[in-house]
């Protein structure tokens, strides 16, 4: 018996020692799937933090969800891609200010089979619209994340009022970008994604790009710091040095850089400041 | 019964008195008004028919129950909290998953004895019922008159002013039983006062010097063994003895 | 079927190759649930044990109520735990969210009830048995239950040991106050979740059936155990 109680302080010492990290210097970004899930910042984390000597961790969830937990002073930085949503947040008093990152696109996923007939089309809104008339299957992330958000805008541009012309065929899931294309392959449904998880995605059955190219599909990503006047446990220093380096020469290098297959995924255009 | 108030001992527990005790459970009456006193000297046996209330009696006298109506009333009332001193042995002897010895070294422990002195003195009563060479074996192991027996030494080490003893041969073969009955004959010479629920008139015949009769929650009769098992005073006790009543 | 027999194909090879990555997730994923496991216990046992041996008003609701946590869903508990220890929250100062701290703090919470309903059954029932000995020896209410739960600690070994395959295997809480942070935060259960969702099921199941795996092997060990205490103290 005293052996084994011997056993048991020592698991309990053990098991403490090894939780004690060392007191590193990091910060917390609140980003999307589409970054995590593309594999960009498993690319271009490690470059920054051996830079700068700061481990960025980052949580990724929706663009909606990011911004939430930012605005309960949860995140240092946000690194989203909801122009509209950002502005929103910056107009609460939320963040400091929005630098733009980078960009990709969004290509619209079908099933071979492709029942609205839309493959080849160079027109978002047309291929929604015969969607739509055609009632075929069609996911939607419906999770407030950037990419939901700029598929209901494009619903609205093609002319589709969605309240109204929802039905069996549009399958609201709630979901994440990964999750969302699993569910389009079981189904054979169409899916709008970004490039950069498309083109990471392994599980994609019978499905395949239909549309892309149109300038509307284009999708902008932006960072912003959290605002430590209202958050005061924001790590503003460390998040700029981050924000900094993201919109620096060497940083947008970095993602410009990031390739799957020989494919570059995300076109960094910190430059311009209308984005 | 004559009370001995000079020959006590100062403190003693006993004589035991109860009056006017009565026990109901679940609607049932099951001790309907009894009285009496319980004195040291005599090995007290209750005798009844199944139903008559004996092991509830038994457990309103050590404490384990507590009567609806009526007191039960010690001579020296025990101390809350302090060393037992009364005991009980029960038809299933109930051990703990220890040795032998642990199982007697804990009932000392909680008498309040000291480490140093616990462990020799549970040998010493282990060594009363023949179970020293078993003291590292695991108690549950043992058969079911070793473990009585074992049961019989925890009582042994606390040394109480008295033991109650509910049907304590019931389960066990004749052979058992015979080694328990002397053991309980030991404990009585060493001071013990016992009182014994019995079913079995054989070894009421061994063990009693009084019974005890009660019948459907009434103490009936009560008298020297001899005079009750040969010549019963009450209609009841005659059916019982005679077999008419179920044991 | 030909996916689980790749999985298990590539379950076996990410063992052998003993990936640092895949090390440290198990490492995290195992420290976490036994500390739950330890806190859980800690607070669970003797609480279960104090409810068996004593009686009062409103124990009858206490058991159903107690009986009813141990279907506590874990995303439920992971959103309390993030409420309360988000930088919004009354306890945001304590800084812990989306740090192992939290997910240890979100897993003891819900195997506690677990842990108290299981042992209050298992010490209910050698209090049913014991009882009029303890009480005949002078033992008192909370010695009794002190003295039941190590007489019946090998049962309780499996009920300790119930609770850490339940936080071995729960994702909803980890996930939501973890963050599943790479490097940080991320366990087997949210890893599992994170390949599902890239698509990369053959990774996905191969994870899991390490898992499943680690979490037979402990029940196993238990199961010897227990036996043999079973035999050799009855």
């Amino acid at each position: 018996m005293v052996v084994a109680r011997r056993m048991f302080l020592g698991l309990l010492f053990a098991l403490a020692v090894t939780g004690v990290e060392a007191q590193e210097r990091f910060i917390t970004v609140a980003s999307t799937t589409s970054t995590e899930q593309s594999g960009l910042f498993g690319h271009l984390l490690p470059i920054f933090e051996k830079e700068a000597g700061i481990k960025v961790r980052v949580v990724a969830l929706g663009t909606g969800q990011a911004l939430d937990l930012a605005r309960r002073g949860d995140a240092d930085v946000v690194f989203v891609h909801a122009k509209a949503a950002e502005e929103k947040f910056l107009a609460e008093g939320e963040g400091v200010k929005r630098f733009p990152v980078m960009c990709n696109d969004f290509v619209l996923i079908g099933p071979k089979s492709d029942p609205a007939k839309v493959a080849g089309g160079k027109d978002i809104t047309e291929a929604l619209k015969k969607i739509q008339a055609a009632q075929a299957p069609f996911v939607s992330r419906g999770d407030k994340s950037g990419t939901h958000m700029a598929e209901l805008d494009l619903w609205k541009v093609s002319g589709v009022d969605l309240e109204k012309a929802k039905g069996a065929w549009y399958r609201d899931t709630g979901q994440g970008m990964g999750p969302a294309l699993n569910t389009a392959a079981s189904m054979n449904a169409y899916v709008l994604a970004d490039r950069a998880t498309w083109l990471a995605f392994k599980n994609r059955g019978d499905l395949a790009i239909v549309v892309e190219g149109d300038k509307r599909l284009y999708n902008q990503y932006g960072v912003m710091l959290v605002n430590p006047a209202k958050h005061p446990s924001v790590k503003k220093d460390l998040g700029q040095v981050f924000i900094d380096w993201v919109v620096s020469p060497q940083g947008q290098k970095a993602i410009a850089d990031y390739k799957i297959g020989g494919g570059q995924l995300f076109f960094p255009n910190a430059g311009q400041p209308d984005a | 019964m004559t009370i001995e108030a000079d020959m006590r001992a100062p403190l003693s527990l006993l004589p035991l008195r109860l009056d006017g005790v009565v026990f109901e459970a679940g609607g049932h009456r099951i001790i309907d008004g009894i009285s009496m006193t319980i004195a040291r000297g005599p090995r007290t046996v209750v005798l009844g028919p199944n139903g008559a209330g004996k092991s509830v009696l038994l457990r309103l006298c050590h404490g384990l129950l507590a009567p609806t109506a009526g007191t039960v009333r010690w001579f020296t009332p025990e101390v809350p909290g302090g060393p037992r001193r009364q005991a009980m042995v029960f038809q299933r002897p109930m051990m703990l998953r220890r040795t032998a010895l642990g199982n007697v070294t804990y009932a000392l422990r909680l008498a309040g004895i000291d480490r140093r002195t616990r462990e020799a003195r549970a040998m010493e009563a282990l060594a009363k019922v023949g179970l020293d060479k078993q003291a590292n074996r695991a108690a549950r192991v043992m058969s079911g008159g070793e473990q009585q027996r074992l049961a019989l030494a925890r009582v042994w080490a606390l040394s109480p002013e008295i033991l109650f003893l509910d049907e304590p041969t019931a389960s066990l073969d004749p052979g058992a039983t015979h080694e328990i009955e002397s053991i309980i004959l030991a404990l009585h010479q060493a001071g013990t006062k016992i009182v014994m629920v019995t079913h079995n008139l054989g070894q009421a015949h061994r063990v009693a010097d009084e019974i005890l009769f009660l019948h459907q929650g009434r103490l009936v009769e009560r008298a020297p063994a001899g005079q009750f098992l040969k010549r019963p005073a009450s209609p009841e006790a005659a059916r019982f003895l005679e077999g008419e009543l179920p044991w | 079927m030909n996916t689980v027999a790749d999985a298990a194909a590539q379950a076996l090879s990410l063992v052998a190759a003993a990936d640092p990555k895949l090390v440290d997730i198990v490492l995290l994923s195992l420290r976490v649930s036994l500390l739950a496991v330890v806190f859980g216990s800690i607070i669970g046992l003797p609480l279960g044990a104090a409810l068996a041996v004593n009686d009062f008003r409103g124990k009858r609701g206490v058991i159903v109520i107690l009986n009813a946590l141990l279907g506590l869903p874990s995303v439920v508990v992971g959103l309390v735990v993030y409420l309360l220890l988000s930088r919004a929250g009354p306890l945001g100062s304590w800084g812990i969210l989306f740090t192992p701290a939290a997910m240890v703090i979100a897993q003891t919470i819900l195997i506690t009830p677990t842990l108290a309903a299981l042992s209050r059954q298992v010490v209910a029932d050698g209090w049913g048995e014991y009882r009029e000995q303890l009480r005949s020896l002078g033992e008192t209410r909370w010695g009794a239950a002190t003295t039941l739960l190590w007489d019946l600690k090998f049962s309780l070994v499996t009920i300790v040991l119930a609770g850490f395959g339940r936080a071995a295997s729960e994702v909803g809480a980890v996930m939501i106050v973890g963050g599943n942070i790479d490097g940080v935060t991320r366990v087997m259960t949210t890893t599992i979740a994170l390949e599902t969702s890239k698509g990369d099921l053959p990774l996905a199941l191969a994870l899991g059936i390490i898992l499943l795996s680690i979490v037979l092997a402990v029940n196993a060990g238990a199961y010897v155990v227990k036996e043999t205490a079973q035999h050799r103290y009855g």
